[in-house]
């Protein structure tokens, strides 16, 4: 039986990130997955001839670039490439491109709408200075508001502080931002149906609220507070698809001599006398170590993989009231060229960027009602990116795979289960969809992965697919994430930590989460922080 | 040309209560009502074949510490017994709640439902005095504004460390997620949701808005439990203008105000008085709004009085109401199947996916098709309201947007009115046999017959962006405005709407300051 200093469960991104600072600061580490491939959520995987999906996240931005930098992910592999803009479709066939240079961006709303086009600006510099804020907090951690320990109170002195010297006015507007709905806050600026949904997407995206519910205008922010270089609410892709992150983490990881084993699936985290010993695998073998740190989502942790004999009362019902729910289906297409799109001029560069087939507000908004009611939405919210026109990698030489998220997709139908020919009449959906946009779109297609949320939590491991490891509302952020008491990485069981995308700062591919429940954790052990604070692009 | 200290605009409850506490404190006061009854949104309307029906049949949110400033229990008030809550089944089974008890519901639900109660109140108590207190701008560098929030702070942490990470965490969340951590009974769990959205544009699944009103709501006298004071709301009313009379205030009825009359020299504008829609001048260095903001601001002042980001922020001001009225005169009480007490208040509202559908009808802008409502019979409890042996019924009924689609054409009209008399009927067979007259009043219809923009119950959504010391906007939060001389009482104030009547009370604190 082999010891380890800690045994970290689950490689995706944010496992990789904390085992790889744990072995940087000298700890004998492993890290155990359940699947022949590691990744998690950020994976490239060739399931045909040729083509390599990012079969689940699909775009980078909120990657840390301090963690980049300061684990030498690009001597590992990793390279991101910004792609340069996106073509969104509304209901009537109307097209908007967006770009990200300011003067075409510019241009290109004018000619929708003067107004809107000025409203643009204020709103890009708006979220700017919001998600600058923002960002100061996602390599810290969260104070715990009741606590009265000096660094609790300093901390929360410091966040008050920081929010106070935006002055009284910005604050206002904050608090608005932070609770409002994405579609309400866009009223302010915006005076045209179209352009509001395309800009209120982002609030939608991987969350169980619609456009129109409040909390909403925090999830569009969570979208936009991201960067590539430095860029701040740039989005690009990862070179070789969304794994290459994951293989320069484990890079990194193996650098320090720490160690991977796949096909490892933890059946059971073993505790005793109120401490954690190591975890048992589906295999039956047993590993022992001093710390275990779960990459899980809080739902899965504490009512799938522990024992509720071993947690503090009250645990298991706080995971179970968890909200991580799906509201997402994903849908990778090989297409043997690239699809032509109504309205978007052709050698035009956003034909080879991103697309985001709409409607309008409405649209959005009765995609959200059928959700509600335990349908996928008829006329879903599809954002879609063709990674081959940037990467020659992913896909044989000529062709393309198009990555397309949908909005929404409920874990679980009005009328049971997800069964294959329910799971291929939601593909068909989203088909008829791009379709209606790009004529003979559906001649292109060489092979089709859909993935809805069941499939999502099958493969994957999140609890009903959610991508964010739980919904990003006010209940659940900073010091709530994932619950009360439990924001410091630190869980109720002597020396076990969470360090997946269910704590703070929350979901997307930022590597935060792992990296601040490493700090923690050399914390406890009275070892030096090796972990970085600040992100030198915030000032 | 009369004069006085004071002008209060608007004999509704929180005029009222503005006007009684600075005639209290010495002022001569003239208090302006356009309608011929006090009141305002709480003031009785009359139905064919002398029936008469209070505008809000009850009120869950009555602050003590009103009753006791104004003295109205020795002008006549009586606030009355909590009233029951009844969730309607069709079947006949129905949920009753009173106090800590529970019957109908699961014996689960029952049992779990006293200690969901007690915590609630327990956090509604700290929040009593911030609805109570004047929350100081946050940008204030005053060292005693900023003990006002370490008090507050301090005071959810002595709920102790357990009590306040539930606090923080609720505060937020969506109705349904908060009771359907609780409680499994569908009808049960909708009844709990009632009182956080009723008045808002809210539905089950709306995160962000709806735990803090309902937590201020249960800093009332019956702690958030509804009551039917004596004499229905006009009781309240009476008592609140027999307490003003008493002070002495002047009380003009059916005297709308045109406009606030501002003047200008070289400090500045300010207000200086009101002009009368017949002409008539009144002067006074004190103009008290309990109108809501859009009107204050820019029906009565007028919006090139004030800065352009001023005007933008009341302009955004949300306060599309959403709730609409129908009363029905009745040769007798319908019989509802398995109830026999009909003095409670009845919930049409079977489930949480019933009230978040009839929301998503009125979001796009068309009336529910399916309505959700509560109902009252007020007549049960102030026979006078109707002939001898006739009775009357009260319903609020959810969602009804003020904008509707076609503007509330007389076809849409009939359509809702024929949902609403549908569905009450199907809870109460017979129903439609006993109605001799009715009414559907539409947000619409409140704007217009209460000056009140939007038609909105509370003077605009109960939103964490728009309440506290957000309460209607910034700078205006603390009841003075821009405009030297001009000051808001009324529910667009903090701590908002419900019949608590303490924007007029904090209001006036701060105008005899």
């Amino acid at each position: 039986m082999t010891h380890h200093d800690a045994i970290i469960i689950g490689a995706g991104h944010n496992g990789l990130t904390n085992a790889a600072y744990l072995a940087k600061a000298g700890l004998d580490v492993l890290v155990v997955e359940k699947n022949d491939y590691i990744g998690g959520a950020a994976v490239s995987r060739e399931m045909t001839n040729g083509y390599w999906y990012s079969s689940c996240s699909y775009v980078c931005s909120m990657m840390r670039q301090v963690i980049h930098r300061d684990l030498n992910l690009t001597k590992h592999g990793l390279m991101l490439v910004p792609y340069l803009g996106t073509a969104a479709f509304g209901k009537q066939g109307e097209t908007v491109l967006s770009y990200t240079a300011e003067g075409p961006a510019y241009n290109e709303i004018k000619r929708i709408s003067p107004h809107d086009a000025d409203a643009m600006m204020r709103l890009m510099a708006d979220l700017e200075r919001y998600s600058t804020l923002i960002r100061k907090t996602l390599l810290r951690t969260p104070p715990d508001p009741t606590s009265f320990k000096p660094r609790d109170l300093m901390e929360l002195l410091w966040l008050a502080k920081t929010f106070w010297e935006m002055g009284e006015e910005e604050l206002y507007e904050y608090i608005r931002f932070f609770t409002m709905s994405a579609a309400e806050f866009l009223e302010d600026y915006f005076e045209n149906d179209f352009i509001k949904a395309m800009m209120a997407t982002p609030g939608i995206i991987g969350t169980a609220l619609g456009i129109y519910s409040p909390g909403s205008a925090y999830i569009l922010l969570h979208h936009v507070m991201g960067d590539v270089d430095g860029n701040i609410g740039a989005w690009g892709l990862a070179r070789g698809g969304m794994g290459a992150i994951s293989n320069a983490l484990a890079g990194a990881l193996q650098e320090h001599g720490g160690k991977i084993r796949t096909e490892a699936g933890v059946d059971q985290i073993t505790v005793k006398n109120g401490k954690v010993k190591g975890v048992v695998l589906e295999n039956g073998d047993e590993l022992t170590s001093d710390i275990v740190v779960s990459n899980l989502d809080a739902k899965r942790t504490f009512t799938k993989v522990m024992n509720k004999d071993d947690l503090p009362p009250g645990i298991h019902k706080k995971a179970k009231n968890f909200k991580i729910r799906g509201s997402s289906g994903k849908v990778n297409i090989a297409l043997s060229g690239i699809p032509k799109f109504t309205g978007v001029p052709d050698n035009r560069y956003v034909n080879r960027g991103g697309q985001a087939f709409i409607g309008g507000l409405e649209t959005l908004e009765r995609a959200y009602d059928h959700w509600k009611r335990g349908e996928w939405s008829a006329d879903p919210f599809i954002e879609s990116v063709i990674p081959s026109a940037w990467d020659p990698t992913v896909a044989p030489a000529g062709n393309h795979w198009m990555s397309n998220f949908i909005q929404y997709c409920p874990p679980k139908l009005a009328d049971g289960e997800w069964t294959p020919e329910k799971r291929d009449a939601f593909g068909k959906t989203v088909i008829d969809k791009i379709e209606r946009y790009a004529p003979g779109f559906s001649n292109l297609i060489v092979h089709m992965e859909i993935r809805t949320p069941h499939e999502i939590e099958n493969e994957v491991g999140l609890t009903e697919g959610n991508i964010f490891q739980g919904e990003l509302t006010i209940d659940q952020l900073l010091f709530n994430r994932p619950f009360p008491g439990y924001a410091q990485y630190r869980m109720p069981v002597k020396n076990m930590y969470m360090c997946g995308s269910s704590t703070h700062p929350g979901g997307g591919v930022s590597s935060a989460c792992g990296a601040n429940a490493a700090r923690e954790i050399l914390i406890d052990l009275k070892r030096p922080n090796t972990v970085p604070e600040d992100d030198c692009y915030d000032d | 040309m009369s004069t006085a200290d004071a002008i209060v605009i608007g004999a509704g409850h929180n005029g009222l209560v503005c006007a009684t506490l600075l005639a209290k404190a010495g002022k001569t006061v003239t208090l302006l009502e356009a309608n011929a009854s006090a009141g305002g949104l709480a003031a009785p309307r009359r139905l064919q074949g002398g029936f008469t029906i209070p505008m809000a049949h009850s009120t869950p949110a009555l602050s003590q510490t009103i009753i006791d400033d104004l003295s109205l229990t020795s002008h006549g008030l009586s606030i009355g017994p909590a009233l029951e809550t009844v969730g309607l089944g069709e079947d006949g089974q129905h949920v009753h709640v009173l106090g800590d008890q529970v019957t109908g519901a699961t014996a689960s639900d029952a049992a779990a439902y006293p200690a969901f109660r007690q915590r609630l109140l327990r956090f509604a108590k700290p929040l009593r005095k911030i609805c109570e207190a004047t929350l100081p701008r946050i940008g204030s560098s005053s060292l005693k504004d900023a003990l006002i929030y370490a008090q507050g702070a301090l005071n959810l942490r002595r709920l102790g460390k357990e009590d306040m990470e539930e606090f923080l965490r609720i505060a937020t969340l969506p109705m349904r997620d908060l009771v359907d951590e609780h409680f499994e009974d569908p009808k049960f769990q909708a009844l709990l949701c009632w009182d956080g959205l009723i008045g808002s544009k809210m539905a089950p699944r709306s995160p962000n808005h709806a735990v803090l009103p309902l937590l201020f709501k249960m800093g009332g006298v019956h702690g958030g439990q509804h009551c039917v004071p004596q004499g229905g709301a006009a009781g309240l009313t009476a008592a609140l203008v027999s307490a003003a009379q008493a002070a002495g205030v002047e009380i003009r009825l059916e005297t709308p105000v045109q406009n606030i009359l501002v003047a200008g020299d070289d400090v500045g504008e300010r207000a200086v008085g009101v002009a009368l829609a017949d002409g008539e001048e009144l002067r006074a260095p004190m103009v008290v709004s309990s109108a809501d903001p859009k009107t204050t601001f820019f029906s009565l002042v007028g919006a090139t009085h004030f800065d352009v980001q001023f005007t933008a922020r009341i302009k955004r001001y949300r306060d599309q109401g959403y709730v609409a009225r129908y009363h029905a005169a009745l040769d007798a009480l319908p019989s509802i199947p398995g109830l026999d007490d009909l003095s409670g208040r009845l919930l049409i509202a079977p489930t949480f996916d019933a009230i978040e559908f009839a929301y998503d009808d009125a979001k796009y802008g068309d009336p529910a098709q399916h309505p959700v409502m509560e109902i009252t019979f007020p007549s049960v409890h102030d026979a006078s309201l109707a002939p001898e042996g006739k009775h009357i019924l009260s319903a609020n009924v959810m969602y009804a947007p003020c904008d509707e689609r076609t503007g509330w054409s007389a076809e849409t009209r009939a359509r809702f009115e024929k949902a609403v008399t549908e569905t009450l009927e199907r809870y109460m067979p017979g129903l439609a046999d006993l109605t001799t007259a009715s009414e559907l009043i539409t947000p619409k219809d409140i704007a217009e017959a209460y000056h009140v923009s939007g038609g909105h119950w509370h003077h605009g959504e109960m939103a964490l962006d728009q309440m506290l010391m957000m309460r209607p906007t910034y700078p205006a939060a603390q009841y003075k405005t821009q405009m030297p001389g001009l000051y808001l009482c009324g529910a667009g104030a903090h701590p908002g709407g419900g019949l608590t009547g303490l924007p007029g009370r904090n209001a006036a604190r701060e105008i005899l300051k």
